[in-house]
């Protein structure tokens, strides 16, 4: 079985996996970091997106082995200790999630599409969603929540 | 998906070798976002499966004289933002960004693209329409010799793309009508104009997500616009439906007129 | 703040969600998130037909398969059926056909998805793997596919007790009165209409985990359920002989529902059953495309619809021929959407004063269909809606005019319509009034001739609505059909500091009941809301609860919640009283104080849960210590939710692409406890009515294959498919629950696919197109206007 060693939101782990295991399925069953979720199987909901490298990606669409040597944070390494990550705070104070279920990719996606843009239009918050499928909020509320996010980022 | 052998050579020559010694059911692996999928649903079941993303000069961007070089491992995510290309071929750029979405681009690899030849794939549209020649580990393939059908290329077994070269057009644009729910293709078209001096000049026009036998040009349309090249001049000019795909989202009637709406909007464009 | 000011977080703030934190940080529990010790992971092996017999089924290779535990099929589990829940009688008194829903097949499949088998192995990947060794004999049969040409029977129906295919043939109203009406009409409008099909896609695919304790006898389920206890009941009683106090139901964190969680699904018994047989748990975790072939769909009617007018637009009568289908087999709800929840909602907004339905359920070799997000009632609101449109062009009438002169007005209330409910208040002008304003009907024309310059179609569309939601009160549903009762319960427990818990029987999974029963109880118990803690979705906390589902959590589990307080606020008066040393009726609570009434002498509610729990000086003769209430709460009446919506759409005649450029709402949901709360349940199912209009639907071939399996092809709406909203309210209290709160969940998934319809059809209207099915895809939209063009319509 290939050994895989990453950085995970900042902690070094090494795992033994088959070559088929996908890096959410490693993300979830073997870290045990269950916050990265799966909504479907034909990489279009965007519930497994996580960085790696400091790139959004859809973790269900790249193997372990794939990310061999890679930096990977998830959502459980955005926030710094207590204090939300200004766009986790956005999506609370707008109210930009409902059951949760996709919340974490969305924030994630939203972290990498602000990074660098404080002063996102609409159009490309919406345009730089379209990876993510939430069923709940309508994204009237996301939308609020990652333009005042980008704001609170700074860039 | 069923389990298989995991290589990341780190060179060319190590990866043909592997590739050679898989035999029939080894697979390439550029960026994963295609055939990861396609594992995903157990629709594919390679022995091995050859992960090129340890070869670090496949990736990058050179402008080589009238000519734009693509490695095969550069990400639409990278060519998206491209200053080198956006300041050659804004079409290609503006192309790359609309492929999938930003997490799919910054995994996917023209490269990976082009090899795949989906029928609804974007890219395929920019190397026809473009003239783009087409570099292996091999060989060169001219465009016009490189798709050969739904998912079928000119390669060989053990043929690797490294590089797409896609000369400067005067003009072009790029026009997708996406297929709402995959964000594939249902039509995408791809028209460019050359000058006199460059390849030959004259215009070419490629259609992808809509042909039978995957991305082809659409000739008449060619024609038409080598002579006055404006939407007017293709008014009512499109391929007929019955060399055409039809699904849920689109029927071969609805394709063939969008390829002539597409068209015109993509010579509008193209300015 | 004051130690009992709870104005911030109180009835009416927009307080931020008490949920959010964890499901920001990663920290959310959802079932495929819990692994119990020892576990194993279950592959459901599903029919690729949708139609066949099964001749036989070998799983020897099967059971040898690397990781293999155990591998069972129909003749280990095709003796449990999943029950169904309602019980409709048709024509006659003739009672529906209700055919056996085996677990697993038994001797045929019927649906593409229907689960023959089930392997249990060490890993995910061993199952699925092992069940590909399975060889499953089939021989398959026509499917039965088009609802019209089911009816008339021929060939092997889906279940041999229902030789034509049907399942009931259901009416209600007055047909006489209505034929008599229509012969006097001076105009008449037709119009037949699809309810596309769709698919409820909740994020979080169902998953449920199996476990069983040898030690105690008692099994537990995780699962993916609005309504854990409804599981343990129909699980437990009616389909695995599990008594209740050996059966406990866990619906921890839940990733959305809209209906498709409410059903008491094989799997969950299945996994149930299997953790017992093997001595180990058992997992199961759908795939997304497992999900489209085995989550109960939504809508899928066909009807025909008929409005009788006088000469001056008054509506005389309405008529209405459905048929509903109903899928392979009845799921746990699924005979009462297109009869109770759709055909009584008929009147709508309008005081008509004849209906009549006419509603047939189908079976089809199809995924079985249920309740989603509104259920009935957006069937029902769009033929009433697209057909008052259909008139009020064919009168040259304007759309809102034609509805003001038909709205049962303000006076009028309590209102008996002609279709059984009785409407306890609303005021439709008022929100008719406040969407004009809001969507700025006099800029319209100026905005249309901007759109037409860009050379696009612009088009208004306008649509009402309501809804009958907090279901329900139980001896009319149980004289209805329904096998349960459909009360809530709710546990006040004070603990002896003064800090709450309180166990609801409803179920969050994305409305925030976190939050909104929080502020109730802080509001009402003048305590801050961080003393207050809600616990629901484990049947071994809370009393019992009939879950969440039409909009009812608030309406019914909410005042379940104020029941048991006001029980808590009667005793605690007691214990005040003679703490005081005054007499009981002399103390009242307010501010969370229980005060001599007129006086400074007073008990904070904090002294008076101490002295309940440490009953010193205490009236124990009369009072018991403790201070700890559940109340069971059945309402009196549904309750009406209504409203009007406007959207304008911009379609490009080139592509037949329809954009919505603007959504404006007004609802009555009654008094609003956190507004931020509501508007996001409005846009939500606001999306999920625009996702139905333009883009969602299911596509069968005649084989009964699921063309639009994936996201692939079943197109979600995203956040580029749609505008942000513009969301107002008004407001008539429900007359009958204390909160006179009326439910939200459901009003944008009933309003919004006839107001975009309604709008399309505006902007195309000037090609003389006159209706267009759902979903209005582009290519629909373009042939419309091809057809229309060539006069082909």
């Amino acid at each position: 079985m290939p050994t895989v060693n990453l950085t995970v939101n900042g902690k070094a782990v090494s795992a033994n996996v088959e070559a088929r295991t996908l890096l959410v399925n490693l993300i979830r069953e073997q870290l045990g970091l269950t916050g990265t979720h799966v909504g479907c199987d034909t990489s279009q909901c965007g519930a497994c997106v996580v960085h790696v490298d400091g790139k959004s990606v859809k973790a269900c669409t790249m193997l372990a082995v794939q990310a061999n040597g890679s930096k990977v944070t998830t959502i459980e390494g955005l926030a710094n200790g207590d204090k939300l990550h200004p766009m986790q705070e956005a999506f609370r104070e707008h109210h930009g999630l409902q059951c949760g279920f996709c919340t974490p990719g969305m924030v994630m996606s939203a972290v990498c599409l602000a990074k660098g843009h404080p002063n996102l239009t609409e159009k490309e918050v919406r345009e730089g969603l379209e990876g993510n499928i939430c069923r709940c909020t309508g994204y009237h509320n996301i939308v609020q929540a990652v333009l005042a996010g980008a704001k609170a980022m700074g860039g | 998906m069923y389990d298989f052998q995991y290589h990341r050579p780190a060179s060319l020559a190590d990866a043909a070798k592997l590739l050679q010694s898989a035999g029939d059911d080894g697979k390439l692996m550029a960026g994963g976002q295609t055939l990861i999928p396609t594992l995903k649903q157990r629709l594919a079941q390679p022995s091995a499966v050859i992960d090129l993303g340890g070869i670090k000069d496949l990736a990058g961007i050179k402008v080589d004289g009238n000519a734009v070089m693509i490695g095969a491992l550069t990400t639409h995510s990278t060519v998206a933002s491209s200053k080198d290309v956006a300041g050659k071929i804004k079409a290609l750029a503006q192309l790359a960004e609309g492929i999938g979405d930003r997490q799919v681009r910054h995994c996917g690899t023209i490269g990976g693209s082009i090899a795949n030849n989906d029928p609804a794939a974007d890219y395929p549209a920019a190397v026809l329409a473009l003239n783009a020649t087409i570099t292996t580990n091999q060989r060169k393939i001219a465009a016009d010799e490189f798709f050969k059908g739904l998912f079928e290329t000119a390669l060989k077994p053990g043929e690797i793309i490294t590089s797409v070269s896609f000369p400067v057009p005067e003009k072009a644009a790029y026009v997708k009508f996406p297929n709402p729910a995959s964000r594939y293709a249902i039509v995408g078209v791809f028209v460019a104009r050359f000058g006199s001096g460059g390849t030959g000049g004259g215009v070419r026009v490629a259609v992808t997500g809509a042909g039978q036998g995957g991305v082809f040009r659409a000739h008449k349309i060619e024609e038409a616009l080598s002579k006055n090249f404006s939407a007017k001049a293709i008014e009512g000019l499109h391929p007929p439906a019955s060399s055409l795909n039809g699904d849920i989202h689109a029927s071969a009637e609805y394709r063939s007129h969008l390829i002539g709406v597409m068209a015109k909007r993509a010579v509008a464009a193209a300015g | 703040m004051a130690p009992n000011d709870v104005g911030s977080t109180g009835i009416g703030a927009s307080v931020r969600r008490r949920e959010d934190r964890r499901f920001l940080t990663g920290r959310g529990t959802y079932t495929d998130d819990i692994n119990r010790p020892n576990q194993t992971y279950a592959w459901i092996l599903r029919s690729p037909h949708a139609h066949a017999a099964i001749k036989s089924i070998d799983t020897t290779a099967a059971k040898g398969a690397p990781g293999v535990v155990a591998v069972f099929t129909g003749a280990e589990l095709g003796k449990f059926g999943m029950p169904c829940g309602w019980l409709v009688t048709g024509k006659n008194n003739t009672p529906m056909v209700e055919p056996k829903h085996p677990a697993l097949a038994e001797g045929k499949v019927r649906h593409v998805g229907d689960p023959v088998a089930v392997v249990i192995a060490e890993t995910k990947s061993q199952a699925r793997d092992a069940a590909e060794k399975i060889n499953v004999d089939y021989a398959p049969l026509p499917a039965i596919m088009d609802m019209k040409a089911a009816l008339k029977g021929g060939g092997t129906p889906v279940h041999d007790a229902a030789a034509s295919n049907l399942c009931f043939d259901w009416e209600l109203g007055d047909k006489a009165a209505v034929g008599a009406a229509f012969t006097k009409a001076a105009h008449v409008t037709k119009l037949d209409l699809v309810n596309n099909r769709l698919v409820p896609n909740a994020m979080e695919p169902r998953a449920a985990i199996g476990d069983f304790d040898r030690a105690t006898g008692e099994h537990t389920l995780y699962t993916t359920s609005q309504n854990p206890h409804v599981i343990r009941l129909l699980m437990g009683a009616f389909v695995l002989g599990i008594p209740e106090h050996k059966l406990r139901v866990v619906a921890p964190d839940v990733g959305g529902g809209f209906g498709s969680k409410i059903y008491h699904y094989a799997e969950e018994a299945i996994v149930t059953w299997a953790a017992k047989e093997i001595g180990r748990p058992v997992k199961w975790t759908a795939e997304r495309s497992e999900a489209f072939i085995s989550d109960a769909h939504g809508r899928d009617h066909i009807t025909h619809v008929e409005l009788a007018m006088d000469k001056d637009g008054k509506f005389l009568a309405l008529r209405c021929e459905t048929l509903a289908n109903m899928g392979a087999y009845l799921s746990t709800f699924a005979p009462c959407i297109p009869t109770y929840l759709h055909g009584t909602l008929l009147a709508g907004n309008y005081a008509t004063p004849a209906i009549h339905t006419n509603v047939k359920a189908v079976f089809t070799n199809t995924v079985p269909v249920d309740a989603y997000r509104g259920a009935g009632r957006p069937e029902a609101t769009f033929q009433i809606e697209r057909l008052i449109d259909k008139a009020a062009r064919e009168l040259k009438m304007d759309p809102a005019e034609l509805r003001r002169r038909n709205f049962i007005k303000p006076s009028q209330f309590p209102y008996q319509t002609p279709v059984a409910l009785v409407y306890d208040t609303g005021n439709y002008d008022a929100t008719l009034d406040q969407v004009l304003k809001l969507s700025d009907a006099a800029g319209y024309e100026k905005r249309k001739a901007e759109s037409k310059a860009r050379g696009k179609l612009r088009g208004r569309g306008l649509a009402s609505y309501i809804e009958a939601c907090g279901i329900a009160p139980s001896n009319v549903v149980g004289s209805l059909g329904a096998r349960a009762g459909l009360y809530e319960a709710a546990t006040v427990r004070v603990n002896p500091t003064g800090n709450v818990t309180v166990f609801t029987g409803s179920h969050s999974h994305g409305q925030g009941h976190e939050t909104t029963f929080a502020q109730v109880v802080s509001d009402m118990l003048g305590i801050p809301m961080d003393q207050v803690e809600i616990s629901h979705g484990d049947t071994n906390r809370v009393p019992f609860g009939m879950g969440t589902y039409g909009s009812r959590s608030l309406a019914v589990g909410g005042t379940a919640i104020v029941k048991a307080i006001d029980k808590i606020v009667a005793k605690g008066k007691k214990i005040a009283a003679h703490m005081l040393e005054a007499a009981e009726a002399d103390i009242e609570f307010k501010n969370g104080k229980f005060q001599v009434a007129g006086t400074d002498k007073s008990k904070a509610f904090g002294e008076i849960a101490l002295a309940a729990y440490v009953p010193h000086k205490y009236p124990l003769d009369t009072v018991e210590p403790g201070l700890d209430e559940t109340a069971f709460y059945d309402p009196k009446n549904f309750t009406f939710p209504a409203g009007a919506y406007v959207c304008e759409v911009e379609v490009d005649p080139e592509t037949g692409v329809v954009e919505v450029q603007s959504f404006a709402t007004a609802d009555d949901f009654g008094k609003i406890v956190n507004p931020m709360i509501v508007e996001g349940q409005v846009h939500g199912g606001l999306v999920q009515g625009i996702g139905q209009a333009l883009l969602e639907t299911c596509v069968y071939d005649k084989d009964g294959q699921l063309q639009s399996g994936s996201y692939m092809d079943y197109t979600m709406p995203r956040a580029d498919d749609v505008p942000s909203f513009k969301v107002a309210h008004s407001v008539t209290a429900c007359t009958h629950n204390p909160l006179g709160v009326k439910g939200c969940g459901e009003a944008g998934a009933i309003g919004a696919p006839p107001t975009v319809i309604n709008a399309i059809i505006d902007a195309l209207s000037e090609f003389g197109v006159t209706h267009i099915d759902m979903p209005a895809t582009p290519n629909r939209v373009w042939k419309a206007i091809q057809d229309a063009k060539a006069g082909r319509h």
